[in-house]
């Protein structure tokens, strides 16, 4: 059997944070792309967990996860307001049908 | 020095004044019924934050406070001060604006303060943990400031594309910083530094670590090629929103880059220059992003026709121009960005005002709305308007000519000659848009029908500081070069 070390989680993490980009960079939908940028946030926070478990540091790499999360949670509340916002003016929330800046 | 929480709770009041009063103006909302209250009594808000931090200045020493999460020196209170100015003459021009009396102004007012906030912490924060609540702190009350304007599709089109970039930078700042945090084992800026000048980790990956974490704090400033959201949000943000943006906001992520790659990722080597630590690539990033950004950004601004779409990719090319001085990692090139930020300050938010004047009678943004705006009883505003842009074009007797001198002298005092051509080239072809704006309000015949423009006493007196200002610091800028150099220092413990 292989102990599992540092550098699974950093791969795992990689991996979390490529999914997270190509999420983001395909969606048309909105609430899609939030759901991509959760992704992102969330490889970081692997990684900062992985960074603290097995370099022993101190408590700096979970503290920075909490935080995280708490302002993921924060970001989430005012995107989907945003969303609501544009829904109820646009009556979708496809990216591509609210673009209308560009001249 | 480093204090603990309880002794810097003294340095601590600016910060201090604005959170309470933060929680005041949504509570005052609920009473009061003349809202132009609010907007009266955020003012006096900025200007006792602002009394603060100047007051201060005599009897304190530099220190970290909070356990090393943030510091007080010279640098932080110089942006203290651009930010409350900002954020005053935000405030002022809110108070005229005809778009933000349809917002609720408690919450508007209150979301202007709590964003001036979280910058004062951008120039303090000495952390990575600090810095990423304090860039977030700043982008969440941005988004809804950008979408302040409800039942309107473009501000909340706007907000969107801010939140949806903002989220994706912010995410990939924070990702780099993990490695970051990973290679030194701390988040601390200064363990940061001793951690890389002993050599920890390998180059190749503090590169892209520094990389990735570039990607949040190029976003803030709006540098390519993270600058997609700033021509959306600019134009569907109301007008004073788009000022605050262009300005305070730019002028955050320039506090908080300079700390982040000054202090954290260089070392005053012999001869006292700066030096960049591991193997100095993000140098040569800083200097490809410079000249990127102030060629796309001055080539798109040819083509628009909407003034503050065209004004948005015009602070893309100031950022690109105010990257020289970073590129360049010297005391010198440091100095030279903060006297551009005074400047730039003066110029950038007089041009939103004057846009707000044409808006509030006319309703327009376009050239149309400019067109022979000093025939039409604007002749003060379109004069006003001209020096402002032959200012941002760098035009002798205005300040922005001093600004731009003072970063091509020391980007040429590095022998950084590419990019002092690059960044010359840059500003002839400025000149071009900049030019055909003072045509259109001066050379054409107004069609008829777009309206007279009257100006208030209340936007004339705010435009009448900012004029002067760029005028006199054209011709006698000592005292604000000497303000920058003073300035121009990070406590490093």
């Amino acid at each position: 059997m292989m102990e599992i070390g540092l550098s699974h989680f950093l791969v795992v993490s990689t991996i979390v944070f490529l999914a997270g980009m190509f999420c983001v960079l395909t969606r048309r939908n909105a609430i899609g792309i939030l759901m991509g940028v959760e992704l992102i946030l969330n490889s970081a926070n692997l990684n900062y967990l992985a960074f603290a478990r097995y370099s022993s540091v101190g408590y700096d790499g979970q503290m920075f996860a909490i935080f995280v999360i708490m302002l993921a949670a924060a970001e989430a509340a005012i995107g989907l307001a945003i969303v609501l916002g544009i829904y109820q003016t646009f009556h979708t929330i496809d990216v591509e049908a609210t673009d209308t800046l560009r001249l | 020095m480093e204090l603990g929480p309880i002794e810097s709770l003294s340095y601590f009041v600016p910060e201090l004044i604005l959170a309470i009063s933060v929680i005041g103006l949504i509570l005052a909302d609920l009473v009061v019924r003349r809202k132009e209250q609010l907007g009266v009594a955020a003012l006096v808000v900025v200007v006792l934050a602002l009394i603060a931090v100047v007051w201060g200045l005599p009897g304190q020493g530099d220190a970290y406070l909070f356990n090393r999460m943030i510091v007080h020196d010279q640098y932080a209170v110089f942006f203290k001060v651009v930010f409350a100015l900002a954020t005053f003459a935000t405030i002022w021009m809110s108070l005229d604006s005809r778009e933000v009396e349809k917002v609720s102004r408690g919450e508007y007012y209150a979301l202007l303060i709590a964003s001036a906030l979280g910058m004062f912490f951008m120039a303090t924060a000495t952390n990575l943990l600090m810095a990423y609540l304090a860039l977030e702190f700043v982008s969440l009350t941005s988004y809804v400031l950008t979408g302040t304007l409800r039942h309107n599709r473009r501000s909340g089109e706007a907000s969107l594309k801010y939140l949806i970039y903002g989220g994706v930078a912010s995410g990939t700042m924070i990702y780099g910083m993990s490695w970051i945090y990973g290679i030194t084992g701390t988040m601390d800026y200064a363990g940061i530094n001793a951690a890389l000048a002993a050599g920890q980790g390998t180059p190749l990956i503090l590169f892209i670590a520094v990389l990735l974490t570039l990607a949040g704090f190029g976003y803030k400033i709006a540098a390519v090629p993270f600058h997609m959201w700033a021509p959306d949000v600019y134009t569907g943000a109301p007008i004073p929103v788009t000022a605050f943006l262009s300005v305070a906001s730019k002028a955050s992520g320039f506090a908080l880059l300079l700390r982040f790659l000054y202090p954290a990722l260089s070392t005053v080597g012999a001869g006292g220059q700066w030096q960049a630590l591991g193997d100095g690539g993000w140098q040569q990033v800083v200097l490809l992003l410079s000249m990127v950004s102030m060629t796309i950004g001055n080539l798109a601004a040819l083509q628009q026709d909407n003034i503050k779409r065209l004004l948005a990719y015009s602070s893309v090319a100031h950022a690109g121009y105010m990257l020289m001085g970073l590129a360049v990692l010297s005391d010198e090139g440091l100095r030279s960005i903060l006297f551009y930020l005074v400047v730039y300050y003066l110029m950038n938010i007089g041009a939103f005002a004057i846009v707000m004047l044409v808006a509030n009678s006319t309703g327009r943004e376009d050239f149309d709305g400019f067109r022979g705006l000093a025939w039409r009883g604007g002749a003060i505003p379109a004069v006003a308007m001209a020096i402002f842009l032959f200012s941002l074009a760098g035009i002798p007797p205005f300040a922005g000519f001093i600004g731009k001198f003072y970063l091509f002298a020391a980007v040429i005092r590095a022998d950084f000659y590419l990019l002092a051509l690059v960044g010359g080239l840059n500003s002839v072809v400025s000149l071009y848009y900049y030019a055909r704006i003072v045509r259109t309000m001066f050379l054409d015949q107004p069609a008829g029908g777009e309206g007279g423009v009257e100006l208030d006493w209340s936007t004339g007196g705010l435009l009448a500081v900012l004029t002067l200002g760029t005028v006199v610091f054209g011709v006698y800028w000592a005292p604000v070069i000497a303000l920058a150099d003073r300035s121009a220092r990070f406590f490093l413990g």
